[in-house]
């Protein structure tokens, strides 16, 4: 197992690698306009340098004036060295800006995946114990609905109906405008109020995925041979359900649940954007059309470790949950 | 089997000559596999449903935009009237002042005579005298706030009046000694009066009549035309004297052209001034126009009839979504068919290439990269082609895996071996009899994929990143929701197109999934 896990990682290490070299090399082949506005507007500053050693400085300072490759070696080392530069964006240290947002996301992210494990667990149950009636027709064609959701043409409706019909919420932001008077608690409640249309929003375009993977499990489990066994002995139906074939269920749903345990950190870059969240979603957004390279560098490959963990975090769970699995 | 029971009691009831043998084939009805999917298809009757939305889609898309009286960013305008400052207006309470000809009336001369004109009991017999710097100067009440000013010796210097003379014609002055004359008769009410030998009459109202003729007019109000170029003619002043009288807010005119204007009356109390505005008409674009007979679904901001943008704007996401499909299926058959059919470091290879694009945050770099097209400012077209080609390009790793993990178990089976006894090259081997056993997946999956490429891309046009101006796209059309005056007051600018946009995904979708069951051999229903 041990060495399994070892194995992993390294092959994480080296398509991360891989990885950032493409996306370091995407973004250095864009027209780097955003070094030369800064320089000239440092330039012009009373008693400054002149443009061009303004413009040397700072390409130097984010390795710009070496070869794609070499460049990317020092930024690398940077990287690992915890030095991920000053966004441009927001003209503070990346790390400051990301630890001040990331938490927003992290928590939305943790509600939604509550509310959409208990949601979207039981149902995908009840449609596969009672395929082809017309409550899983519902929930199928349900799941498949919200899957073809566009996330911002569904916000657009709550908003259009929550908060401009019938007023239950402010259409943006995260705090009401008599935040500050109010006390500790009822900040606390403010919040919530705040966060209530992008957390319906976020678990209803991500319940129809889980619904489905959920039935497609439990239809395969509940056509199963001990399935069969169990009712041929005369097991009550709901201990076949709950007992045998759920605990059965759990396996690739474990799996699946814990391989997205990192992207609790990804952000919705929708969701936030639209209610005006200060989230990661929303910032990494703005970085990124800004053409903030060192908060755009930071945040892929930020993704590309979430993604990789994610990943990781499947396969070995995948392992150690299965009993039948062997890892070779 | 029914079927064929059905079939037998059928010819032996009618006693047809056609008795087949037990063992011929013609006596089953057999259905090609091909059919089998098609009637397992059609027996789902949510498929089916897809299917026609799927129809609809592609009608209204491909037909919709032929059909269409408009083109798709054919604007169109409307007549707004908009007002505009055009007059002022203010009743006169301050004396003003004419020089006679070749005289000076200096200021302080003025001034003098208000101080001396302030008091009546300075007069006598309508004359009264005041001194500066040691010269007499006598002062004559000629009428009503009507004063003229002399010297000792009996020479004008000037006039002092509160009525205002003002000719008729454009761009004419009138003279001293007849605006002289004419005051002097308006202010004491008589009603003709002579300068230089010729005749004028003059009416209560004030309109003075050279010989029946129009020639000057006489009020309290001074009147002036906000643009210089503007004469504003007699009659307007004489109309618009008498709205103000009546205290009037809005009035008609018809100017010398035989256009009628409305004419709109603020008085502003702070200033003791009216100001009059035009109301013109001006040609403005129809935007936001709400549905009516010429277009069902109104305009949107530019003018552009909606309902046609949606037809060409369903064009756009459909194509989009197919030939980023079809890019994303063709790297991926030949990515997958050759890491399945090899195995070993080819497949290690094209597998490890598989992982790391998977691990590429795909919707950032596409963001990145919208964004450095907005800054390059690549044109609308050519941003098109870029936009399917990465989205293609970033999409064939998942058809590679799936095609992969099929071949690998296919090509352990017995026909594989057979081509390869029969000598077959290997690459027909893999193009010819391992990918046509992959295509019921294929088919699902790129069915799939089309829905959620169109959504991607209308995601990135629905933040300006995506499909640009003038072309229509379901995301571009929705991204003007990001005004919330749309999102409140025009939902037909949104709605229609965000409900367009997740029936068709959806019935792509239901068409996927109804796909993947009929393709299913082990479905039982």
């Amino acid at each position: 197992m041990g060495k399994y896990i070892i194995k992993r990682l390294l092959l994480a290490v080296v398509i991360f690698f891989f990885v950032m070299l493409i996306v370091y090399a995407l973004l250095r082949c864009l027209p780097s306009s955003y070094v030369e506005n800064i320089a000239r507007a440092k330039s012009q500053l009373p008693g400054s340098k002149s443009y061009q050693e303004w413009l040397d400085q700072l390409n130097a300072m984010y390795g710009l004036d070496k070869g794609i490759f070499a460049g990317y070696i020092s930024w690398l080392g940077q990287f690992f060295t915890g030095q991920f530069g000053e966004s441009w964006n927001y003209a503070v240290p990346v790390i400051d800006k990301f630890n001040e947002v990331i938490w927003i996301s992290f928590w939305m992210g943790l509600i939604t995946m509550f509310f959409e494990l208990i949601i979207a667990i039981p149902l995908g149950i009840i449609a596969a114990t009672k395929q082809y009636s017309k409550t899983d027709y519902t929930i199928s064609i349900l799941a498949l609905a919200f899957i073809s959701l566009p996330t911002f043409f569904f916000i657009a409706l709550l908003q259009l109906v929550f908060s401009v019909k019938l007023g239950w919420f402010d259409p943006f932001g995260l705090i009401g405008r008599n935040h500050l008077q109010l006390d500790s608690f009822h900040q606390f409640l403010d919040i919530c109020h705040h966060l209530v249309l992008p957390i319906v929003t976020l678990v209803i375009i991500s319940i129809g995925g889980l619904m489905r993977y959920t039935r497609t499990n439990m239809l395969e489990v509940l056509n199963a041979d001990y399935i069969r066994t169990a009712r041929a002995k005369g097991v009550s139906e709901h201990k076949v359900i709950y007992y045998h074939a759920f605990r059965n269920t759990l396996i690739p749903l474990v799996t699946i649940v814990g391989g997205s345990l990192p992207s609790l950190f990804s952000g919705a870059l929708f969701t936030e954007t639209m209610f005006k969240i200060n989230g990661i979603g929303y910032t990494s957004y703005q970085c990124m059309i800004a053409g903030d390279i060192p908060f755009s560098m930071f945040y892929l490959a930020f993704m590309a470790i979430l993604t990789l963990l994610g990943n990781l975090i499947a396969d070995i769970l995948y392992a150690v949950v299965d009993p039948r699995v062997r890892i070779a | 089997m029914s079927d064929n029971l059905d079939k037998k009691t059928n010819t032996a009831a009618s006693g047809e000559e056609q008795q087949y043998s037990l063992n011929d084939d013609r006596r089953v009805k057999v259905l090609s596999p091909g059919a089998m999917v098609a009637k397992r298809f059609f027996r789902n009757r949510i498929a089916v449903v897809g299917l026609c939305i799927l129809a609809f889609m592609f009608i209204f898309s491909f037909i919709g935009g032929i059909v269409s009286p408009y083109r798709e960013s054919e604007q169109f305008y409307r007549t707004d009237i908009l007002n505009k400052e055009f007059a002022g207006a203010a009743k006169n309470e301050e004396f003003r002042y004419m020089s006679a000809d070749g005289q000076k009336f200096s200021s302080i001369l003025q001034a003098q005579l208000v101080l001396v004109a302030k008091k009546a009991e300075n007069f006598t017999d309508g004359v009264a005298h005041f001194t500066y710097s040691g010269v007499n100067y006598n002062v004559y009440n000629e009428g009503t706030d009507f004063y003229r000013v002399t010297l000792e010796d009996g020479t004008d210097i000037g006039i002092a009046y509160k009525d205002i003379a003002s000719s008729s014609r454009k761009g004419e002055n009138l003279s001293y000694e007849f605006v002289y004359n004419a005051l002097k008769a308006y202010t004491n009410g008589e009603s003709s009066f002579r300068v230089g030998g010729v005749a004028y009459t003059i009416d209560q109202d004030g309109s003075v009549l050279k010989g029946g003729e129009d020639y000057a007019f006489i009020n309290r109000y001074i009147i002036n035309a906000i643009s210089p170029d503007i004469f504003l003619s007699r009659a307007f002043q004489e109309e618009l004297v008498e709205e103000l009288e009546k205290g009037a807010e809005k009035f008609l005119f018809t100017d010398e052209d035989g256009v009628e204007h409305e004419y709109i009356i603020e008085y502003k109390p702070s200033v003791k001034q009216w100001s009059i505005r035009q109301g013109t008409e001006s040609r403005v674009y129809d935007t936001y126009a709400f549905p009516s007979k010429d277009h069902w679904l109104g305009t949107d901001r530019n003018g552009m009839d909606m309902l046609t943008r949606l037809m060409y704007g369903g064009r756009v996401s459909l194509i989009i979504g197919f030939i980023v499909e079809a890019i994303a299926t063709f790297l991926g058959i030949i990515m997958g068919g050759l890491s399945g059919y090899f195995g070993k470091w080819v497949d290690m290879l094209i597998m490890r290439i598989v992982d790391i694009f998977y691990c590429i945050p795909s919707m950032p770099i596409i963001i990145i990269l919208g964004a450095a097209m907005d800054a390059m400012q690549v044109a609308p077209k050519i941003r098109m082609v870029y936009l399917m080609l990465i989205l293609g390009f970033l999409g064939w790793p998942g058809m590679a895996r799936l095609i992969r993990g099929q071949i690998l178990s296919l090509r352990e089976q017995e026909f594989m071996t057979a081509t390869e006894a029969g000598g077959i090259s290997v690459s027909r081997r893999i193009f010819k009899h391992l990918v046509p056993n992959v295509i019921p997946q294929i088919i699902v999956s790129v069915t799939m994929g089309v829905g959620g490429t169109i959504i991607t891309e209308a995601s990135l046009s629905f933040l300006g990143l995506g499909v640009k101006y003038p072309f229509a796209s379901w995301g571009n059309i929705i991204n003007d929701v990001n005004n919330f005056n749309v999102l409140t007051s025009y939902w037909f600018i949104w709605i229609p197109a965000g409900t367009l946009l997740l029936l068709t995904v959806l019935a792509f979708n239901l068409v996927g999934d109804g796909l993947r069951d009929a393709f299913d051999p082990k479905m039982k229903r």
